[in-house]
């Protein structure tokens, strides 16, 4: 089964051992894999839509700003409607180094993000710490603070690298029935419960 | 030079005085703010602008180096002081009632070294939460994370401060103060929203619409850049100078190169002096179109974030075919530059000077003369030349306010003094000021270029350095031109391979603390137009 987006032709992905993987896995633990019409309709408006929320900390997130001009031009995509308030967007793209004093805050951001909601770590810092890993005042990857869908691995990734793994983002929405519906809001349910914050119900 | 030396060794005869071209003169601490004071106010001295505090811990004691400038003679000292009393509390007279900026400079150094700083009004940590526990800077700090975690419960606040004064028996007396009135009503701006910039927090007391304080709030970005460089090698310090003004990455790299090579007394190639300085040049032109762009997009008009990127893309498009990068570059590097310059580099950068003047002369159009911009910036947010010189704002900004800061002319380095270009001054010191000052540096720096494109030199573009590259113990500091403004950095070395200090004194910081002097009185919708015609980067305050 082929899952893609319109705007790249399937061989064009680099990594689709990965997405049949997960559709194959979903398969063999019985999980409906027949779409109705009207869920196909739903995914592409879904997939075709994701509103970023206005989120940078530092260096990678003056690359988004490029990916939001002319020569970069997210529009093509519909992603350009950057949202600063968490409850109107759809998709976090965590551009840049998390430290203590912003965790609670971020953590926070993403709390308000409406259901759906996804998480793309961009840029080496947000993955691991990055080039600061070993600081007192780092967190060593957003993981072990919220879920994440995506990560797009560089210091900063180029524009095109962050297209690509917006992309991804999008082709994992649009499978998203399959494996997700109930199967991932399991993950999150699970992931929030390991990760308290007091006095907010997940 | 030796004159000065001079006058405050016979004002002050406890002084003690060592190295020539930026000397550091020692003082016993309970002179110090005699001296401050005298520094400041002698006509000839005339130190009135403090470059930076640099927070020492050198095992045996705790102590802070103040660099001071003096606007008379342009001349550069460091003054260090010794904190008395164990490290339990060590503590240093303040001098935040002779140069403004000192104090939160000095409340930086109590953050990091747990120096106390008597008569400081404001004594909070300021990046570290209130519940941190040691004083990361000193060198035995203990850096297990279990005791300082990453968390993710909100953080604790407090609406009070700490002032420091001593009793008749010397002893330190702390007593609480609090930072807004008990019937002031704040609003929070920040760290999560748009005109921010960055991930910078506003506590703000309004009356009304009116602005009454403001008190800034930093730390959501630190990332403990000058810890890290201790634990490193030389060159591997290099690359977090890419990140700290990532629009001044090539001027940043160029300073740290810079001090380092003096330390080491390499003499580097007329070509690579020159590949520097253009690029630098390059640099300023590509982040002051930035900032156009997106200080118009903060006033509402989004169109020129567009034009102004494409200024910008192409000068990145020039540094990924010579550097490889679009950001970090990582290009200078001791001894010279990474390497050598892409063929096509000359004629790209004369497409770029011959598309420029179009290009400003298009944004003075669709902008500058705009009745809603005029209306919104003129006037507002107002820095007189000594308030930009007690508040440290260098830079284009400080320069809006009249005062000629340009470390290009005052402290020229590298092959600045044989350059014909001019330092852009204003004095209005209002937002449109500061903005008109950047359209114009624009254009200085496309002369500098124009003059050095056809006379790029052959030669090597790295001269050979040791891979291990051990300096001789001593201290150094080196002040240069960053895009935003005077970037110092200070340097200790013990001999080693790695350095027991480095101090990086970034432009950005009095440029974000100054936010609260000049809006008090306005409106709350000109704290946009004010923070943004700062063109602070948030990442370069907290480092
Ligand atoms: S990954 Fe690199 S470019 Fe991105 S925020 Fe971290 S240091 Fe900056």
């Amino acid at each position: 089964m082929e899952v893609t987006t319109k705007s790249m032709p399937y061989d064009a992905w680099q990594d689709n051992e990965y997405i049949e993987g997960l559709v194959k896995q979903l398969q063999e633990s019985g999980t409906n894999v027949i779409v109705g019409s009207l869920d196909k309709l739903i995914n592409w408006g879904r997939s075709n839509s994701i509103w970023p929320l206005t989120f940078a900390t530092s260096c990678c997130g003056i690359e988004f700003v490029s990916l939001g001009a002319a020569r970069f031009d997210m529009a093509r995509f519909g992603w350009e409607v950057a949202r600063s308030s968490p409850r109107q967007a759809d998709f976090m793209m965590v551009a840049g180094t998390i430290v203590h004093r912003m965790v609670p805050v971020f953590r926070r951001l993403y709390d308000q993000l409406a259901e759906p909601k996804y998480v793309i770590a961009c840029g080496s810092c947000a993955i691991s710490g990055g080039p600061f890993r070993k600081s007192y005042h780092v967190a060593k990857g957003i993981e072990d603070i919220v879920p994440v869908d995506v990560f797009v691995p560089g210091c900063p990734p180029r524009p095109e690298a962050m297209i690509y793994g917006i992309m991804q983002l999008s082709r994992k929405i649009k499978v998203e029935r399959f494996f997700g519906g109930v199967n991932r809001k399991e993950k999150q349910q699970e992931f929030l419960a390991q990760h308290p914050v007091e006095g907010v119900e997940d | 030079m030796a004159n000065i030396i001079q006058k405050i060794q016979t004002l002050f005869p406890s002084a003690t005085v060592e190295g020539d071209a930026t000397p550091i003169i020692t003082i016993p601490g309970e002179q110090w703010h005699d001296m401050a004071l005298a520094l400041r106010d002698d006509a000839e001295l005339k130190f009135d602008y403090c470059v930076t505090v640099v927070g020492m811990d050198w095992t045996e004691s705790l102590g802070a180096i103040y660099y001071l400038m003096s606007t008379a003679s342009n001349n550069v000292i460091g003054v260090k002081v010794v904190a008395k009393g164990d490290r339990e509390k060590p503590w240093i007279h303040s001098a935040e009632d002779v140069w403004h900026v000192a104090g939160l400079y000095e409340r930086e150094v109590y953050d990091f070294f747990g120096i106390i700083f008597v008569g400081n009004s404001d004594m909070r940590r300021l990046f570290l939460n209130i519940d941190w526990v040691g004083y990361p800077l000193r060198k035995d700090y203990d850096a297990n994370p279990d005791i300082n975690p990453v968390s993710i419960e909100n953080e604790r606040q407090t609406d009070f401060t700490d002032v420091y004064s001593l009793d008749e028996k010397g002893e330190l007396v702390k007593t609480e103060r609090r930072i807004f009135e008990k019937e002031d009503f704040v609003v929070n701006i920040g760290p999560q929203h748009p005109a921010t910039h960055g991930v910078l927090r506003f506590r703000t007391a309004v009356d009304g619409e009116e602005i009454k304080k403001i008190d800034i709030y930093l730390g959501y970005i630190h990332r403990g850049i000058e810890k890290l460089c201790e634990s490193l090698a030389y060159p591997q310090t290099l690359h977090f100078m890419d990140r700290m003004d990532y629009f001044s990455a090539h001027n940043y790299h160029h300073a740290l190169c810079m001090v380092i090579e003096k330390a080491a007394g390499i003499e580097i190639s007329r070509r690579a002096q020159v590949i520097r300085v253009m690029m630098d040049e390059l640099s300023r032109i590509a982040s002051h179109c930035l900032f156009i762009g997106t200080y118009c997009m903060d006033l509402g008009a989004t169109t020129m974030l567009f034009y102004t990127l494409r200024v910008r893309e192409q000068i990145l498009d020039i540094m990924e075919k010579t550097c490889g990068a679009r950001m970090t570059f990582n290009y200078d590097c001791i001894g010279g530059v990474m390497q050598d310059l892409a063929p096509d580099f000359v004629d790209d950068v004369k497409a770029l000077l011959a598309v420029l003047p179009k290009n400003i002369k298009e944004y003075n159009e669709i902008f500058t003369g705009n009745v809603i911009a005029k209306n919104r910036m003129e006037g507002v947010g107002v820095l007189s030349r000594e308030d930009a010189i007690a508040y440290g704002v260098t830079g284009p900004s400080g320069r809006a306010s009249g005062w000629a800061c340009d470390m290009r002319k005052l402290q020229p380095y590298s092959i600045y003094s044989e350059l014909d270009f001019e330092e852009v001054v204003a004095t209005e010191g209002d937002s449109m000021a500061r903005f008109k000052c950047r359209m114009r540096e624009m254009e200085e720096s496309a002369k500098i270029l124009e003059q050095l494109v056809d006379n790029i030199p052959d030669g090597e573009y790295c001269v050979k350095v040791p891979k291990l590259l051990k300096l001789p113990a001593g201290k150094w500091f080196q002040i240069t031109e960053g895009c935003r403004g005077a970037f110092g950095i200070y340097l200790e070395s013990d001999g080693s391979a790695k350095p027991f200090r480095i101090k990086l004194a970034t432009p950005c910081l009095p440029q974000a603390a100054v936010v609260d002097h000049i809006t008090r009185g306005q409106k709350i919708a000109d704290l946009i137009t004010i923070g943004g015609s700062l063109d602070y980067i948030v990442p370069d305050i907290d480092r």
